[in-house]
């Protein structure tokens, strides 16, 4: 478990919170320091996209991200990970609007992929990111757990990968 | 043909990438299946899902286990895992990747402000 007492620089590192809001939901949240049409910004231009969502920790490599943002517009990443084959994540945006909300599918893992909404709320200066995954039953998201992925996102899916090697080595 | 015997992680990613695949462990997410259920409820051959059980079972997602004629598919121990400790790998993800769109974020603010030397609120 994480220990916050004071093992933290004092610096303004803004936390990020993960929960399991209820049997069908992942909340995560994070205050970004920047206005809400910045952050948006770099959460809708793919130039932008490319050089934040796959940090460097996670080893992998983005062989190549389009994104069509707008209402019915479609996305898709392709990821790499050392030799292995590509994979890829796809689905489309249903509710753009702009500096304060994007929801989107994702449609890779069939009919039981969550819908992922996040939305932006600027106060002072600095933005509320909050990020919800919403599975279509509570069976579908205890079997993300389960098998150790969410079918929006891949990269945990590699956190868990590294540690399962770290466990074998 | 594709071997999966390389190292842990390929064969995990080789076993992952698959769509019927993680179906499959989906599935055994809810409840354990014979390989003969697992065939029927994804529209395929014995052999064909015989293979793709294989690739999990070598990858260390899937055990078997044969009693009598029929072969039982569970999780692997190693998927078996502590749901608030896969909640908090999950917010160090999210964590490690905020903390790259706040460099993001940040450069945009700098480029806006060098090049107008607007003060913008």
């Amino acid at each position: 478990m994480e220990n916050r007492t004071g093992s933290e620089p004092t610096a303004m590192k803004n936390r990020t919170t993960s929960e399991r809001k209820s049997a069908r939901e992942l909340v995560i949240t994070r205050t970004i320091n920047g206005p809400a049409r910045i952050v948006f910004e770099a959460w809708t231009r793919p130039e932008l996209f490319k050089q934040w969502w796959v940090p460097k920790s996670a080893g992998l490599t983005l062989l190549s991200c389009d994104m069509d943002v707008r209402p019915g517009g479609t996305y898709k990443l392709v990821f790499k990970h050392g030799a292995s084959e590509p994979m890829a994540f796809y689905g489309r945006y249903t509710d753009v609007t702009p500096h304060s909300r994007l929801v989107w599918t994702n449609e890779e893992g069939g009919e039981a992929g969550p819908v992922t909404t996040v939305t932006f709320k600027e106060d002072g200066g600095r933005t509320l990111v909050v990020l919800q995954e919403l599975y279509p039953s509570k069976e579908a998201l205890d079997a993300a757990i389960a098998s150790g992925s969410t079918s929006g996102d891949m990269n945990e899916t590699f956190d868990q990968l590294d540690a399962l090697v770290v466990t074998l080595k | 043909m594709v071997q999966y015997r390389s190292t842990p992680l390929d064969a995990s990613f080789a076993a992952l990438s698959d769509t019927t695949r993680r179906g499959v462990l989906e599935q055994l997410g809810r409840e354990n299946a014979s390989i003969t259920a697992l065939a029927e409820r994804f529209h395929m051959t014995l052999t064909g899902m015989k293979k793709h059980v294989g690739v999990l079972e070598q990858a260390g997602l899937v055990t078997t286990q044969k009693v009598g004629r029929v072969r039982t598919c569970r999780l692997g121990p190693r998927r078996l895992e502590d749901e608030t400790a896969w909640i908090e790998r999950y917010r160090r993800l999210w964590d490690a990747r905020f903390d790259e769109l706040e460099k993001v974020v940040d450069q945009l603010k700098r480029k806006e402000n060098g090049n107008g030397e607007q003060d913008r609120k």
